[in-house]
């Protein structure tokens, strides 16, 4: 526990909280001083947005307190409950019943074993190779070819982006960069930091000044300006966090503007699929933000290449 | 105790959230009837229902199943006291059926409500399939009683027909507001009434 609360995740930690803290404040005097019900409403779901913060800090400092374990735990049951949303929207038969068993009962629950166990080569190819291979031949047995690419394809999506892709942010534990020893958890917690902080600022400054969407069939709310704004902002607060990393404030700002854009990518795509099924929220499950797979979207793309470029570039 | 165990395991297996389009406040006595496509139905609704409203509630089930195992037999009696009607002999003689309507109106007594799937069947497309007149011959017997449409979103996915592990997709409850049969009410009339009742709460 001591080898993960070091030093400098015990910093970061404690901004977060004083960061809550100060929104909180802010919060309850804005509740104390909004008249009318549109400027209420904004202020309520403000607040209900904050509280929500407030959960998820303690829940996500529970599991970094209990080590690598209860970070693996926390990220399995979001991969579970994102892929519960995303495959209940997701048109598959009944016949697929077995196929859908497989996907929540065996791979992902073998992939995060595989990320507990540190096994890193069958960890990186066991859903784009071997769950590949099982779903569709499982529902080539099952014998139904209606719509057979699409109910294939959107199990295996699923698991790609709920179960491989959030996987490589307990995956950080697996890096061992030299000099670094044991800080998996303080990289861990970077990532979602920048990301979620570049979802909170992208919506800021998207209320603020927004005015050009981006791709207004995809999101009305993603516009240039909340774009532009949250990147900078995310990408300043990575770079001045770059003491608690292994990089250098050069290599920290680099590493945040792939946070940013991938997080930005995440969240437009996961978009997108909404739009296709015609919902607006994936679940209901954390007050004043949608699904689970709502406030993990910004995750989905950014965990992968977060890994990959900081394996490629800091581990030997 | 084991019944709200069940009950909790039902819905957080399920997440099925219950929807009410009518609040119901009183524990007076009513029919929740729904579509069928899954084992899972009834405990869902039984589930999704108030603590209060649901001590007083008891499912129709075939007897066919629930006696089979001492298990099952033990659950149906002591947990869910549900009315065991049998479905064996020949189908749909007039007979078996008036005699199950009557252990029906007897099971209810004159407090207990009673879950009902008038499907007679579960549906394996998650179609709705017409309505069997058990339900037109029951409100016959007992003028004015209360019904209470509901509609079962996804179980069809969650736990097919002739599956046995559950698959945990998010479901829903949806309970729409009261009915009754009038009194001079032609059956088919009745029955597709009903049955369009439930579709209607399809996109609620």
């Amino acid at each position: 526990m001591t080898a993960f609360f070091n030093s400098n995740l015990g910093k970061l930690v404690g901004g977060v909280v004083a960061l809550l803290v100060v929104a909180s404040l802010i919060g309850w005097l804005l509740s104390a001083r909004a008249k009318g019900d549109a400027a209420r409403a904004t202020v309520d779901n403000l607040n209900a947005r904050i509280r929500a913060w407030w959960v998820m800090v303690a829940v996500f400092g529970i599991a970094i307190a209990t080590g690598g374990v209860g970070s693996i735990i926390l990220f399995f049951i979001a991969s579970f409950l994102a892929m519960r949303e995303f495959l209940t929207l997701a048109p598959t038969a009944h016949t697929d019943h077995s196929v859908l068993l497989f996907a929540f009962f065996i791979f992902a629950p073998l992939q995060y074993l595989l990320v507990w166990a540190q096994w890193y080569g069958l960890f990186a190819i066991l859903i784009p190779v071997y769950a590949f291979v099982a779903i569709p031949t499982r529902m080539a047995i099952s014998g139904v070819t209606t719509r057979f690419l699409e109910r294939t394809s959107t199990v295996q999506w699923g698991l790609m982006a709920c179960v491989y892709c959030v996987s490589h942010t307990p995956a950080l534990l697996m890096l061992q960069v030299p000099g670094y020893a044991g800080s998996g958890a303080t990289l861990l917690f970077y990532l979602v930091l920048v990301a979620q902080i570049n979802d909170v600022m992208q919506y800021v400054w998207g209320k603020l000044l927004g005015k050009h969407p981006i791709a207004p069939n995809v999101s009305p709310n993603k516009t240039w300006e909340g774009f532009i704004g949250g990147t900078l902002t995310a990408m300043a607060i990575g770079t001045a966090l770059w003491w608690a990393t292994p990089f250098t404030p050069v290599q920290a700002a680099g590493m945040s503007l792939a946070i940013t854009l991938m997080g930005f990518a995440g969240g437009l795509v996961m978009s997108a699929v909404k739009r296709d099924r015609g919902v607006k929220d994936y679940g209901s499950l954390i007050e004043g933000h949608g699904g689970v797979l709502d406030r993990i979207d910004s995750l989905l793309f950014a965990a992968p290449v977060f890994f990959h470029l900081t394996r490629f570039f800091f581990v030997p | 105790m084991i019944g709200r165990l069940i009950a909790g395991f039902a819905k957080l297996l399920t997440g099925a959230t219950a929807h009410w389009t009518a609040p119901l406040s009183d524990a007076r006595q009513r029919v929740y009837f729904a579509n069928h496509s899954s084992h899972l139905d009834f405990v869902i609704i039984w589930a999704a229902l108030p603590a209060a409203l649901r001590e007083r509630t008891r499912p129709v089930a075939g007897a066919d199943y629930w006696m089979k195992g001492k298990l099952r037999r033990r659950l149906a009696d002591n947990v869910f006291r549900a009315i065991l009607i049998e479905r064996a002999g020949p189908a749909g003689s007039p007979a078996t059926a008036t005699q199950s309507i009557q252990q029906i109106a007897y099971g209810m007594g004159d407090d207990k409500s009673i879950i009902v799937f008038p499907e007679g069947t579960r549906s394996m497309d998650g179609e709705v399939k017409p309505f069997k007149s058990g339900l037109y011959h029951l409100c016959r017997m007992k003028p004015g009683l209360e019904l209470v449409p509901v509609y079962l979103a996804n179980m069809n996915r969650i736990l097919p027909k002739g599956e046995v592990l559950p698959v945990p997709l998010i479901g829903r409850v949806i309970f729409g507001a009261p009915m009754w049969m009038e009194p001079n009410e032609d059956k088919t009339e009745f029955l597709t009434r009903a049955r369009a009742a439930v579709l209607a709460l399809q996109n609620q």
